[in-house]
């Protein structure tokens, strides 16, 4: 096949909607007669509630309904997403709030009122006094002040959350060389600039249509069914454009079923759109860790021991223990493994997915311990990571289906002029700023889900294509009319592709940078059943020139099917479509085959690699760290679009500075409150706080993934904390090993 | 929100008596912290008196040879005016730094003044608060309390001003003219914002029956240099941690005359008197700014989250006052 496309930097498909403003989300589909819902949040973080004071809001001028689990529907219970589910549902817990009187964490939900207007819902909303019964037992909000009660739990994801090999312990203890540290990571909260949204509306008693923003329609889809017992496809779940997600977004929390059940109630469309505020108090976010690395290495930097375990938190109403010790299970080889995690349960929402789970927080941990142990070497802390580079898996034992670790540190080192670095703290200074310069792997894993595509290809040359993915910004819709432009032999222009609506081919939640692998095995398989059939046609008449061809002859290109080897015979597909008299053809593919992928998937280990590479600048006096320089290089196999990749590792090294210095969830321990629940407080980047950022792709096709690709949505956030962390060693010889690196922390 | 009728005030006058005719009603100028507070619920108003209508958005000279700042002109038009920024570099500099240009563009001089506490506690109408409700406690003295005062603080509260500019508006020793129903006062910035004490609820001395005019800004000596340095958790959008205005001039090099102003510590901007009479006559050395800065600091008190702030605003006035000093001895 003729490459065309894919690896062009296209200009976004979607662009001009969104810089235009046409481009619609949730929130602004007009719906007539619709009315507002607005959430009223805990107080307390465990108790009961003894009474509700709705009498002020239900007199409130414009209020249709005010809802507490006294007077509404029941719902039923629907299952906690479960990644070893097939097709898992959304629900990020089994509470039904709203349907009891117990209240699990401080800002859960308790009243839904229901209004005309928006105004009218929130002031009445503000006129709701609610009376509780505390806990007898002190809620648990410190996950260090747990830590006794911290169990290890049956499965991390879906692996194994103890890993042994050899005697990790015995052989740190022998080794010559060795560090041992704790590293510790605060709660995040998401912020996408879109808050979560949904509006719902019935027809009849059981059709339902929910316009959400989810970056995983069919979960919730499942989640809305088991909760009101509809079947599957009398949900309808569309969501057309995403304002960012990051993970929050694959998870319907409360609120996704509230408006379904409001909508019920007050028998039209209802809408809540959450404030800012419920964000944080409504969505769950990154779990805070506490993590212990101690690497234990030969005279020569040979790792004999990589001891790798601790603690992360979850709710008293989900159970996702984040996987921060798998970057420890792929990256180095040592004999000797000791990897667990443990995990306690506190009274808190429910936490889930943020950018770079597992991985944003492992590579701090295992990456800044791993400049540890290169200045114990006295090693440069490139070369500590090459001596380690492992022949194979090392804790799965399989090759790897592609690994360009070496090719991303020797292309960043000479991009970022890394050699010409006095490895010495405190070597460069300029007035009262401090310079520093550190490095660190990045790792993801590159995994697939689940895609069904449809392609229609009309007698006018145009392709259709249909999956119920989703565009959360990440560049979907372009880069897979880019591919599925290549695969027929059209241009770009032509292809038009449908996605985010359940009534279209099925597709998993678009998470864990899976999209592009899965939606474009989907999309290649697809195409190629298409053009199967077409040639099927063709060759049934004498007359055409495809009469004796076979498949493998011949190329899609300039609008239909040519012999590779003779470039100007062949037909297009209006000639084959019209000989046929058809106006158009379709076909639909499921990606992965199954068996293939089950093979593969055993015989090797899929990852993805990268080497962050930055300068910062500390005020000696003050404390405050600028990041001034930024170069990452990234193999994530085939990149299909330079442009909207770059703008992916960009976002994602953006969101790992903003780990590194800056985000920072506080949690009142006294009763759960989140004190800087704002966009003022809560500090997400800012442009005047970011570097050039440099970012380069190795481009290397990875042979056992369908285009060579691998997603590239979250391994820049991996290693760019340590690279910070590094970097202000280096910059002041003093070691951070808790985030975010505040200013208070270098005094 | 609740619901609240809007008044167009064509005078002064009329505003003052819409005002004083309900006590329910608020001025809005730009807007950018009422209706924040407006959508969080800490204030409900019944009703708004839109103000920029009145004639205060002039920058001019005075006869003193001062700088007059109308209390309506804009941010950041008085940030990037020439004579602000030629006479009152510390002004213009502490302006920038504040807020976001999309607010600055809205946000008025007066409003600056007038803009209420980002303790957290305030923010949140769950949590109790003697600023928002008297009497009802405060949560920040045994709760998160990073950003909060280390100078100055009562049992009821332990709130920071939030505001760059009137920091820097404290060392240049600015003038607040007000009209009243009774005619015109003047209040020096210095007494302007209050300290909390006993009744947290009030920030400053203005009454309820008094608007700003104007803020006046008195001539510097020509030799004197003046910079704001903020210290900040993010580069941009983002509260001091600590902040100094400093004026300083030199004789020699003797310090003739300097004045400084700390942000981010208590409930007013904070005029560090002690330090500045330390500071008096002096040589202009490190040694000597660190010791006004340790006797400035003498009656800080720490909360469970901000002990580094006393460090911090020791080593921000000396690196301030240094980078003055060095500036003139070069020069």
């Amino acid at each position: 096949m003729r490459t065309k496309e894919v690896g062009r930097p296209l200009d976004r498909v979607d662009g001009r909607l969104k810089v235009t403003g046409q481009a619609r989300y949730t929130a602004e589909f007009p719906v007539e007669q619709v009315a507002y819902g607005v959430l009223v949040r805990s107080t307390i973080a465990r108790g009961r509630i003894l009474a509700y004071g709705t009498k002020a809001a239900e007199q409130t001028p414009g209020v249709l309904a005010v809802l507490t689990h006294e007077n509404a529907p029941k719902r039923h219970p629907t299952k906690e997403f479960d990644p070893s589910d097939k097709e898992p549902s959304a629900s990020p817990t089994t509470i039904l709030v709203l349907n009891t009187d117990e209240v699990s964490w401080h800002g859960q939900p308790l009243v839904v009122v229901i209004a005309e207007t928006l105004d009218q819902a929130e002031e009445a909303a503000s006129l709701v006094r609610i009376t509780y019964a505390p806990a007898e037992e002190l809620a648990k909000l410190s996950m260090l002040d747990q830590k006794t009660e911290a169990f290890v739990p049956k499965k991390v994801l879906n692996e194994k959350p103890e890993v042994t090999q050899g005697n990790a312990e015995e052989a740190l203890a022998a080794a010559p060389v060795k560090i041992d540290h704790t590293y510790t990571t605060p709660p995040y909260n998401h912020n996408p600039i879109e808050a979560h949204n949904t509006l719902a509306y019935w027809e009849g008693d059981d059709q339902l249509t929910v316009y959400d923003s989810t970056q995983y329609i069919f979960g919730v889809r499942k989640m809305l069914s088991e909760m009101f017992a509809l079947k599957e496809e009398n949900v309808r779940v569309v969501s057309a454009f995403v304002g960012g997600a990051f993970g929050s977004k694959g998870r319907a929390w409360p609120h996704v079923g509230l408006t379904a059940m409001a909508a019920k109630v007050v028998g039209r469309p209802v809408k809540i759109d959450l404030p800012r505020k419920d964000m944080f108090y409504m969505v769950g976010g990154r779990t805070p860790s506490e993590q212990r690395v101690a690497l234990g290495a030969d005279a020569e930097g040979k790792l004999q021991a990589v001891v790798h375990t601790g603690l992360t938190a979850s709710s008293t109403s989900n159970t996702f223990a984040e996987h921060f010790s798998f970057v420890t299970r792929h990256l180095y080889a040592s004999p000797n493994f000791l990897i667990q995690q443990k995990l306690v349960r506190l009274d808190m929402v429910p936490n889930t997915f943020m950018r770079a789970p597992g991985e944003g927080i492992g590579t701090f941990a295992l990456e800044s311990a791993m400049d540890e142990l290169a200045y114990a070497l006295n090693m440069d802390p490139i070369e500590l990571r090459l001596r380690n580079e492992p022949e194979k898996d090392p804790t799965m034992h399989v090759p790897f289906s592609s690994r360009h670790l070496k090719e991303c540190f020797a292309l960043g080192a000479e991009k970022f002029g890394w050699h010409q670095r006095n490895p010495q703290p405190r070597g460069r200074r300029e007035g009262p700023w401090l310079i520093g310069q550190g490095t660190a792997s990045a790792f993801y894993p590159a995994n697939k889900r689940s895609a069904e595509v449809k392609v229609k290809l009309s007698i006018d040359g145009t392709a259709l294509l249909q999956s119920a993915t989703h565009e959360m910004g990440t560049g979907t819709a372009t880069v897979q009319a880019q591919n599925a432009a290549d695969q027929l032999g059209l241009s770009v222009e032509k292809v038009r592709f449908e996605y985010g609506d359940s009534l279209l081919p099925k597709a998993n939640g678009s998470y864990g940078s899976t999209t592009t692998i899965t939606v474009g095995g989907a999309v290649e398989l697809a195409c190629e059943d298409l053009k199967r059939q077409l040639l099927r046609l063709a060759v049934k008449h004498p007359s055409s020139v495809l009469h004796e061809a076979n498949y493998d002859d011949l190329e899609a290109r300039d609008n239909g099917l040519f012999y590779k080897d003779n470039p100007t015979r062949g037909e297009t597909y209006a000639v084959i479509l019209a000989r046929e008299g058809k106006e158009n053809l379709e076909a639909q593919a499921s990606f992965p085959p199954f068996l293939k992928e089950k093979l593969e998937e055993m015989a090797y280990s899929f990852q993805s690699f990268g080497a962050q590479f930055c300068e910062v600048r500390v005020h000696e006096e003050t404390g405050e760290v600028l990041v001034s320089r930024w170069v990452g290089v990234y193999d994530c196999g085939t990149i299909l679009n330079d442009k909207t990749a770059r703008s992916q590792f960009l976002g994602s090294v953006t969101m790992g500075i903003g780990m590194a210095l800056w985000e920072e969830t506080h949690w009142d321990l006294r009763d759960g409150r989140i004190p800087n629940a704002s966009l003022s407080e809560y500090h997400v980047p800012v442009a005047a706080g970011l570097p050039r950022i440099e970012v380069y792709s190795l481009g290397i096709p990875d042979p056992h993934t369908p285009l060579g690709a691998h997603g590239a949505g979250e391994i820049a956030v991996t290693g760019a904390a340590a690279a910070i962390a590094n970097a202000v060693y280096h910059a002041t010889g003093k070691r951070i090993r808790d985030l975010p690196i505040t200013p208070d922390k270098l005094l | 929100m609740r619901a609240f009728t809007y008044t167009q005030a064509t005078d002064a006058s009329a505003a003052l008596h819409a005002a004083l005719q309900n006590p329910e009603a608020k001025y809005i100028g730009g807007g950018t912290n009422l209706v924040d507070l407006m959508r969080e619920e800490v204030e409900r108003p019944n009703e708004v008196i839109d103000i920029n209508a009145l004639p205060f958005s002039q920058i001019e000279v005075l006869p003193d040879g001062g700088v007059r700042l109308g209390a309506l002109a804009r941010n950041s038009h008085t940030a990037n005016h020439p004579l602000v920024r030629q006479r009152y570099p510390v002004l213009a500099q502490a302006m920038l730094s504040a807020a976001s240009p999309q607010l600055r563009n809205l946000a008025t001089n007066a409003g600056n003044l007038l803009q209420r506490t980002r303790c957290y506690y305030f923010y949140d109408t769950t949590a109790p608060c003697n600023k928002r409700q008297p009497g009802s406690g405060c949560a920040a003295i045994h709760g998160v309390n990073r950003i909060h005062a280390i100078l100055g603080t009562s049992e009821q509260c332990i709130a920071t001003h939030p505001s760059d500019m009137a920091v820097a508006l404290a060392a240049l020793e600015a003038v607040v003219q007000v009209q009243g129903a009774n005619g015109t006062r003047r209040i020096a910035m210095e007494e302007f914002h209050r300290l909390p004490g006993d009744h947290p609820e009030q920030d400053t001395t203005l009454g309820r029956d008094e608007l700003i005019t104007s803020i006046d800004l008195p001539a510097l000596p020509s030799t004197a240099n003046s910079l704001y340095f903020k210290v900040r958790e993010r580069p941009s959008f983002a509260f001091a941690l600590v902040s100094v205005a400093a004026v300083l001039e030199l004789e020699g090099e003797q310090i003739k005359n300097v004045r400084l102003a700390l942000g981010g510590v208590a409930h007013k901007p904070w005029r560090a008197r002690t330090a500045e009479e330390a500071l008096l006559g002096k040589p202009a050395t490190a040694e000597n700014f660190r010791q006004a800065a340790e006797a400035e600091l003498q009656t800080a008190i720490a909360y469970e989250h901000n002990a580094f702030k006393i460090e911090l605003a020791k080593r921000t006035i000396v690196r301030a006052l240094l980078t003055l000093a060095e500036r003139q001895l070069l020069a």
